[in-house]
C-alpha cells in the first residue's frame, strides 16, 4: 500500500493558493444535496459544522456531552498563535511555520504546517468578529503574550480561558446554524462504529446515551473531530469522557492510524497526590512567562521550606541548560528536564515528584496586582486544589499527559485513506509532528474547521454526484448488529472487577513504559502486560445496570475496551520508531547531554498503521517526509 | 474521612425519586467531591448496587457539566463547581445530602443527571453574532476599550452549568441569559443585532419554563464563574428599550 499525500505542486508558500485556485467547488445549488456527518463538537467539529452548514450543506453533528458547548477544547487555557505581527517583533507566516516544524522536531508535513501558519491570521479575525473577548491593551488593540518554543509574542488570549472563549465562539456559530435548521444536533450520542459501503465512509453507528438505543445514520461524507487519546494514560489533563473510540473504530474499518506514539507531556501540571485521583489539572504554560522553575541543588534540601533555601542553593535548571529560551523551552524538553531532576532525587513535594514554579521575582518586579491580573484564576485554582497560596510559596508542578500528536492519517485534503472519511483537529496526525508547541492546538482545530475543510471537502464530494448511499444497504444493518453484539458482550462478562480497575492499570502501564522515557525492553514488556490485562478485562469485567438508559459504566467500558487495544498499538509504534524525536524519547538514543537524538537517515517518515485483524501484527505503511524548504537540523533551544 | 450520604436516586424522568442512604468511608481529604462519589460507586458496585449516575467531564471547573445540589446549595458551599469542591472543606462524619439541580426547566433524567438542553435553545434563539466565516475584517480594525473588553469577558466567562436557575426560588435563568446578552451587547460587533437578540432570547427563556427574577440574588451567590447579578439589570434595560421600539412599530 502506498499513501498519496496529495500535496499541491509549486513552491511551499504558493501551494495553498494554488490549491484554492484549482479546487473543485460544489455549487450552492448542489451543496444542499449533500448530507454530512460530523462527530465531535469541539473547536474542529463546531467550526466545521457551523461553516459547512453556512455554506449550504446538510449537517448532522454528534457529541457525547450533554451540550456541544462542553467539548474538551473548552479547557484550553493559554492561548492561540497567529502570525499577525501586531507586536512588531519580527513575526511572519514563515517564522510561525518554521517554529512549528522545528517544535515538532521535523516530523510533520511541511505543506500542511505552512498552510496552518497562513490561515492563522484569518482565525483571529474570524473570532473577533464572533465576539470572542480577547485581551486588549488600553489603546483598544489586541494584546499578545509569548509561549514556549517561540521568540516572538504571537499568542492571543482571553484571560486563562482562551479555549473556552474560542469554543463558545464556534458554539455560537453552530447554535445559529442549528436555529436555521441547517445543522441537526445530537448531544449525548456516542459514535460506536463507522459504516463503510463499497470502500467509502458513508455513515456511523451511534448509541443514544440517554435511552441506550443504538441506530445508524447515513451521509455522503463523515468528518471525525473527536479529539485525542490522552486518556489511554488514565491520569491526564483530558476530560473524563475523552476517548479514542471513534478514531480507533475507524482504524479497525481500514483507516490508517499514524504516529500513535507521539504524545505530549505538559510540563506544568499540579502533581499527583494520591491513587484516588481521577484527573490531573494543568496550569497554563503562560505561567512560564513570569514564573521561574527550579529544584534544590542538593537532595538534602528537598524537604525544606523553599523560602529558606538560599538563591545559591537553587538550580534553575531550564535557565541553566537552555539560556536563550530559559523557562519557555518547548514542552517535551521542559518535561524531560523536570523528570531528570526528580530522577536525580531533587524533586519536591509528596513522593519527590514535583518541581517549583516560583513567582517571587515576578511579584517583586511587577507587583502582586499585575500577577493577579495575568494569572489570578490559575492561582485561585491552584490554591483550591492543593490548599497552598502560590503568591507566598512557589507552586509545585509536574509533567502530565496533555495532548496527542498522533491520529488518523490524512492527506492534504484532511481525508483519510478511506474515501469520504475526513479527520480534523487533534484526531488527525498532520500538523504537530513529534511535539506540539503551546497555543498551536487551538490554532489547528479552528484552521481545520473554519478555513481548510470548507475548501478541501469538494475534492471528494464532487466525485459523489448521483451516488447517494442507500441507508438500507446491508453494510448499515451489519455494522449495527456488530455494535449491538459488542455492547451485549460487555454486559455478559459478569466478572468481578469494575471498569475503573482496568483503566487505571492500563494507565499505569502506559505511563511507566510509554511515557516520558521509553526503551525497547520496556515496550516489549508493556505489550505483553497489556495483552494480559485485555484478556482479564474480557473475562472479569463487572458491569451493573441496564443498557437501555443512562449507564455511564457501560459507556466507559466500551471506551476502555478500545484503549486496551490501542495502548498496544501505541507501544508497538514506539518500539518500531527506534530513534528519539520530540515527545518520543527512547533512552537508547540520546546525546551525551541527554537530549533527544533523532535519526533522519532512517526515520524521516510518518508511521501509518493498517489493521490486519485481531491478534495479527498491524501492517506498517510509511509516508516519507520530504522537506523542500527547511533544512533538517538538530533542534536547539540553548 | 468518613461521611454519611443521602443521595437522590430516580430511575427516569417519570419515576418518583427517593433519597437513599450510603456510607462514604476512608475518603482522602484531598479528594474532590466527584472523586468521593467515584469511591462510593466502586464500593456500591462491589456490593451489587447500581452506581449513582452523575454528570461530570472536564473535572477542572470549566466545562459546566457537573451539577449537584449539595446540602441544598448548587455546587455546594463556597465559590466554584462541584468538581472543584474538595472534601477537606467538610467535617469528618458529616451527613451530606446530594440532589440533582432543581429547576422546572431541568427535568431529572436519572439519579443526579438533569436535562439542561433548555440553555442550548436559549442560545439558539439569538446568543450569537451573525457573521460568515471568511468575511471578517482585520481583527485590529475596530479598537475596543480594555474596560469594555474586560467587562464583556466577565460576562462571557459563564460556563452554562445552570446553578443560577437551580439556586433561584423562581427557577429563573436570567443570570445565564443576561451574561450572553451583556457579553455580545457590549461589543461593537454585537450591536447590530442587539435588540432582536435580547427579545428572542428572553422570549425563549420564558417558553422553556424559567421563572422571572425577583432580586433574590441567590444566582450570583452560587455562580462558579462569578457572573454578577448587575447584568440582569442591564438586560432588563436592553429588553425594555427593544420592546418599546417593537411596540411602536419600529423594526428591530
Amino acid at each position: 500500500m502506498t499513501l498519496d499525500s496529495k500535496i499541491p505542486p509549486g513552491p511551499l508558500d504558493k501551494k495553498w493558493t494554488t490549491f484554492k485556485n484549482n479546487a473543485k467547488i460544489v455549487s450552492p445549488a448542489n451543496k444542499r444535496k449533500f448530507d454530512l456527518i460530523i462527530v465531535g463538537s469541539g473547536l474542529a467539529g463546531a467550526s466545521a459544522a457551523a461553516t459547512l452548514a453556512e455554506q449550504g450543506y446538510n449537517v448532522k453533528c454528534f457529541c457525547y456531552q450533554d451540550s456541544p458547548r462542553r467539548a474538551h477544547s473548552i479547557a484550553a487555557q493559554g492561548g492561540i498563535n497567529a502570525a499577525k505581527n501586531y507586536q512588531n517583533d519580527g513575526d511572519s507566516v514563515y517564522r510561525l511555520f518554521y517554529d512549528t516544524i522545528k517544535g515538532g522536531d521535523f516530523r510533520a508535513r511541511e505543506a500542511n504546517v505552512h498552510r496552518l501558519a497562513e490561515v492563522s491570521t484569518s482565525i483571529i479575525d474570524q473570532c473577533v468578529a464572533q465576539g470572542v473577548p480577547f485581551a486588549r491593551e488600553y489603546g483598544g488593540l489586541l494584546d499578545n503574550r509569548s509561549f514556549g518554543g517561540a521568540q516572538v509574542s504571537r499568542t492571543f488570549y482571553a484571560r486563562g480561558q482562551t479555549g473556552q472563549q474560542l469554543l463558545l465562539g464556534a458554539y455560537s456559530g453552530l447554535s445559529h446554524q442549528i436555529a436555521t435548521g441547517a445543522v441537526k444536533m445530537f448531544p449525548k450520542t456516542e459514535m460506536l462504529d463507522l459504516v463503510v459501503v463499497d470502500g467509502h465512509a458513508k455513515g456511523i453507528v451511534v448509541r443514544d446515551l440517554k435511552t441506550g438505543e443504538i441506530s445508524t445514520h447515513a451521509a455522503d461524507a463523515v468528518l471525525l473531530c473527536t479529539g485525542g487519546y490522552g486518556n489511554v494514560f488514565y491520569l491526564s489533563t483530558n476530560a473524563r469522557g475523552c476517548n479514542v473510540s471513534a478514531t480507533f473504530r475507524a482504524y479497525k474499518r481500514g483507516a490508517l492510524f499514524a504516529n500513535p506514539c507521539y504524545t505530549q507531556i505538559h510540563p506544568t501540571c499540579i502533581p499527583v497526590s494520591g491513587d484516588y485521583q481521577s484527573k490531573l489539572t494543568l496550569m497554563s504554560e503562560s505561567l512560564r512567562n513570569d514564573g521561574r522553575i527550579w529544584v534544590p541543588k542538593r537532595k538534602e534540601d528537598c524537604g525544606k521550606d523553599p523560602a529558606t533555601i538560599a538563591e545559591a542553593d537553587r538550580d534553575y535548571f531550564l535557565e541553566r541548560k537552555y539560556p536563550s529560551y530559559g523557562n519557555l523551552a518547548p514542552r517535551d524538553i521542559s518535561s524531560r528536564s523536570a523528570k531528570e531532576a526528580c530522577d536525580e532525587g531533587r524533586g519536591v513535594g509528596p513522593g519527590g515528584l514535583g518541581v517549583y514554579l516560583d513567582f517571587a521575582d515576578a511579584i517583586k518586579r511587577l507587583g502582586q496586582k499585575t500577577i493577579e491580573e495575568r494569572y489570578g484564576n490559575l492561582f485561585e485554582m491552584y490554591q483550591n486544589i492543593t490548599g497552598e497560596n502560590a503568591y507566598e510559596r512557589p507552586m509545585r508542578i509536574y509533567p502530565a499527559v496533555h495532548y496527542t500528536m498522533g491520529g488518523l492519517w490524512v492527506d492534504y485534503n484532511l481525508m483519510s485513506n478511506i474515501p469520504g472519511l475526513h479527520v480534523l483537529g487533534e484526531a488527525n496526525f498532520s500538523d504537530h509532528g513529534a511535539n506540539r508547541l503551546g497555543a498551536s492546538a487551538l490554532m489547528q482545530g479552528l484552521a481545520d474547521g473554519y478555513f481548510v475543510i470548507p475548501y478541501t471537502l469538494g475534492e471528494y464530494l464532487t466525485s459523489q454526484f448521483g451516488k447517494k448511499v442507500d441507508p438500507k444497504h446491508p453494510a448499515f444493518e451489519q455494522t449495527l448488529q456488530e455494535s449491538k453484539a459488542r455492547v451485549q458482550k460487555l454486559i455478559n462478562i459478569k466478572g468481578t472487577k469494575p471498569v475503573d480497575y482496568f483503566h487505571r492499570s492500563l494507565g499505569l502501564l502506559i505511563w511507566d513504559y510509554c511515557g516520558m522515557a521509553r526503551s525497547s525492553e520496556g515496550l516489549k514488556e508493556a505489550i505483553g502486560k497489556i495483552q494480559q490485562l485485555r484478556a482479564e478485562f474480557w473475562s472479569d469485567l463487572k458491569l451493573l445496570g441496564d443498557p437501555n438508559g443512562i449507564n455511564m459504566e457501560l459507556e466507559r467500558a466500551g471506551r476502555v475496551a478500545d484503549f486496551l487495544e490501542f495502548g498496544e498499538l501505541m507501544c508497538l509504534d514506539a518500539l518500531v520508531r527506534d530513534e528519539s524525536c520530540g515527545g518520543h524519547f527512547r533512552t537508547e538514543h540520546q546525546t551525551p547531554e541527554g537530549e533527544a537524538l533523532r535519526n533522519d537517515q532512517d526515520f524521516a517518515f510518518v508511521s501509518a498503521w493498517q489493521y490486519t485483524g485481531d491478534g495479527n501484527m498491524p501492517n506498517l505503511v510509511k509516508e516519507p517526509l520530504v522537506y523542500e524548504q527547511v533544512k533538517l537540523s538538530t533542534r536547539s533551544y540553548k | 474521612m468518613n461521611f454519611h450520604l443521602k443521595v437522590w436516586r430516580q430511575k427516569d424522568t417519570n419515576a418518583p425519586g427517593t433519597l437513599e442512604e450510603y456510607e462514604a468511608e476512608n475518603i482522602p481529604a484531598g479528594a474532590s467531591f466527584l472523586e468521593m462519589l467515584d469511591i462510593v460507586n466502586a464500593d456500591l458496585t462491589r456490593k451489587n448496587i447500581e452506581p449513582i449516575q452523575f454528570d461530570s467531564d472536564c473535572r477542572e471547573g470549566i466545562c459546566g457539566t457537573c451539577s449537584l445540589t449539595i446540602n441544598g446549595i448548587p455546587h455546594g458551599k463556597g465559590r466554584g463547581t462541584t468538581c472543584q469542591l474538595y472534601m477537606r472543606k467538610f467535617q469528618d462524619g458529616e451527613t451530606i445530602t446530594i440532589e440533582p439541580f432543581r429547576a422546572d426547566a431541568f427535568p431529572v433524567q436519572r439519579d443526579l443527571v438533569t436535562n439542561r438542553s433548555a440553555f442550548d435553545r436559549v442560545i439558539q434563539a439569538g446568543g450569537y453574532i451573525s457573521e460568515r466565516t471568511g468575511s471578517a475584517p482585520d481583527a485590529n480594525s475596530v479598537p475596543i476599550s480594555k474596560v469594555i473588553a474586560d467587562q464583556a469577558m466577565d460576562a462571557a466567562a459563564c460556563i452554562g452549568c445552570g446553578a443560577c436557575a437551580a439556586a433561584c426560588p423562581n427557577g429563573s435563568a436570567m443570570l445565564f441569559v443576561s451574561a450572553k446578552v451583556t457579553h455580545l451587547g457590549l461589543l461593537p460587533q454585537g450591536k447590530p443585532e442587539k435588540n432582536r437578540r435580547v427579545l428572542s432570547m428572553v422570549r425563549q427563556m420564558d417558553e422553556e419554563g424559567f421563572g422571572n427574577c425577583s432580586n433574590y440574588y441567590a444566582c450570583e451567590a452560587v455562580c462558579p464563574a462569578g457572573v454578577p447579578a448587575a447584568f440582569i439589570g442591564r438586560m432588563n434595560r436592553e429588553f425594555t428599550a427593544a420592546s418599546m421600539k417593537e411596540m411602536v412599530g419600529m423594526s428591530v
